[in-house]
């Protein structure tokens, strides 16, 4: 069987392949991407408008109806996720906080151990992590749960009654994941700052828990509570609004409900990062 | 509804029934006849103003439903039957037959109990009140639905192919209710419902609705005022009152 011959390049073909135009199929797809990201943001902040207006305006209605769904929802999103939740921390307090804490004692740096942990652990993974876990096991059910309702009918039903799907499914959600987040955030902080000590003690650090827990108090600003708590609750407030929207904002049918909820996740994801992003800028600015 | 074309729920922009003049007045008991995806779903969520129209004027009491105040203002007259119920899953039938009762009086459950027992007496309803929608018969489900509709004592109902998929025995007891509620019912504070359903088969609501039109091939067909005689010599008529498997009627 004969070798295939090599391909010999001729004059008139780039040697450089780097410098070689990209097709224009690729220029389209990019051309797409991009204003398909420009329609979903639109989609998104025009839902978030509508559900902030819904909010607001109807925030003194059929609160009897209202107020058992958004404690329904703090419990699904808080109170259902705390076990898991603090597994988390503290796998975040042995896995990283442990780890951190013994090397900056080698190295002799244990005076810093506070700021790197009120960086690390209050103001970056301890939000972002907690908002992964809200968005997997509390997110995921609301776009499916939405989805189904809408290929089901259900939201033309709601309207029939004179209900506003926003006030009735979407207000709920939104407020409950924001509490639900910001509590659930507290907690895997304090998990991970706790179950870190543990794991340094275990190692034989030596550094005794006043100088530890003064050495995080004396690195934690007034500020930081503050960014904390919006933070969390911006994180739960767009998660359910993004969770929400995929689920409710277009006639769905069954077999859109499982692309939908992908969709979601990628997008909260998205966001969450995005927003985390803004945060930093505060958080250097002020 | 002034030469208004509809359009399909799922499908924005795509007519499904051109060419609508129909007005429906107090007391009035219509039935629309017409084939599978014909557009009969369509036309009646546009009518209950759940859909807006893809061209024309839709009117409801009046006023054109198209911004909030008046759209609420509308539905809160109309009841509206939903092919199979569309009963909200996560809620049992009682909770949902209470909803708009505990919603539009902001009330709890326990405040609104004597009238949704009422209602589920009407429906005979008793034994699966405590059930969720997918634990029980797609004939409960509808009725589920009906008394769900009927809540909040509205002015006009409408349903939507309210008698498919049921037996002879529930056949016959939906059409004895709805000449009740037509006629003006308890629960009704004995005044006359205006009644409007869509039907595929037309034959068990001879001698029951006063005014009949059909939707063929994409149009709006029926005579003055609802008249049957204008629609007898239609092949379409004949065919969807042909004697079926629903016939009750001798």
């Amino acid at each position: 069987m004969a070798a295939p011959a090599a391909k010999v390049l001729t004059d008139n073909e780039p040697q450089d392949y780097w410098r070689v135009p990209l097709p224009a199929s690729y220029l389209n797809w990019i051309g797409a991407r991009i204003i398909g990201f420009v329609g979903t943001l639109r989609t998104l902040g025009a839902f978030a408008l509508i559900a902030s207006g819904v909010l607001l305006s109807k925030r003194r209605i059929a609160r009897s109806v209202v107020r058992p769904l958004i404690h329904r929802e703090l419990v699904r999103s808080g109170l259902q996720l705390l076990p898991m939740t603090l597994f988390v921390a503290v796998a975040l307090g042995l896995v990283v906080i442990g780890q951190t804490v013994s090397l900056l004692t080698r190295v002799g740096a244990h005076e810093l151990l506070g700021t790197v942990m009120v960086t690390a652990v209050v103001r970056e993974l301890g939000p972002l992590i907690t908002a992964l876990i809200v968005l997997s096991r509390a997110g995921t059910a609301h776009v499916i749960e939405l989805g189904t309702a809408r290929a089901m009918g259900e939201i033309e039903a709601l309207e029939a009654i004179n209900i506003d799907p926003m006030h009735y499914l979407v207000v709920p959600r939104l407020m409950g994941m924001a509490v639900g987040s910001f509590v659930l955030t507290i907690y895997l902080i304090l998990g991970a700052l706790l179950s870190g000590y543990a794991w340094a003690f275990v190692q034989e650090v030596p550094l005794l828990p006043g100088e530890y827990f003064r050495q995080l108090a004396s690195a934690l600003r007034g500020l930081d509570f503050v960014l904390l708590a919006a933070k969390t609750a911006v994180f739960g407030g767009v998660i359910a609004l993004v969770t929400c929207c995929h689920g409710l904002s277009q006639p769905l049918r069954f077999h859109d409900v499982s692309r939908v909820t992908i969709r979601a996740v990628a997008h909260s994801i998205v966001a969450c990062v995005l927003i985390d992003a803004l945060f930093i800028v505060v958080y250097l600015v002020a | 509804m002034i030469d208004v074309s509809v359009t399909r729920l799922h499908q924005p922009g795509v007519v499904v029934v051109d060419g609508v003049n129909w007005s429906v007045r107090p007391g009035d008991y219509w039935v629309v006849g017409g084939r599978h995806h014909s557009g009969k779903s369509d036309l009646m969520m546009t009518g209950a103003a759940l859909v807006p129209p893809h061209r024309g004027v839709c009117r409801v009491f009046g006023q054109v439903p198209d911004a909030t105040p008046a759209l609420g203002q509308a539905r809160r007259h109309l009841g509206f039957v939903f092919d199979g119920g569309q009963l909200l899953n996560h809620l049992t039938v009682k909770e949902n037959i209470a909803l708009p009762l505990c919603y539009h009086r902001d009330c709890p459950p326990e405040a609104v109990a004597g009238e949704v027992d009422a209602l589920l007496e009407l429906t005979e309803l008793q034994a699966v009140a405590d059930l969720r929608p997918a634990a029980v018969g797609r004939n409960w489900r509808q009725r589920a639905g009906l008394a769900r509709a009927l809540a909040a004592r509205p002015d006009v109902l409408l349903l939507d192919s309210p008698l498919s998929g049921l037996d002879p025995a529930d056949l016959e007891w939906w059409l004895d209710l709805l000449d009740a509620l037509s006629a003006g019912h308890a629960w009704m504070e004995h005044r006359p419902l205006t009644l409007v359903a869509s039907a595929d088969h037309l034959r068990p609501w001879l001698g029951r609705a006063r005014q009949f039109a059909l939707i063929k091939d994409g149009r709006w067909v029926a005579g003055a005022d609802g008249a049957r005689a204008a629609l007898e010599h239609d092949p379409l008529w004949r065919e969807l009152t042909a004697t079926g498997v629903r016939t009750t009627s001798p």
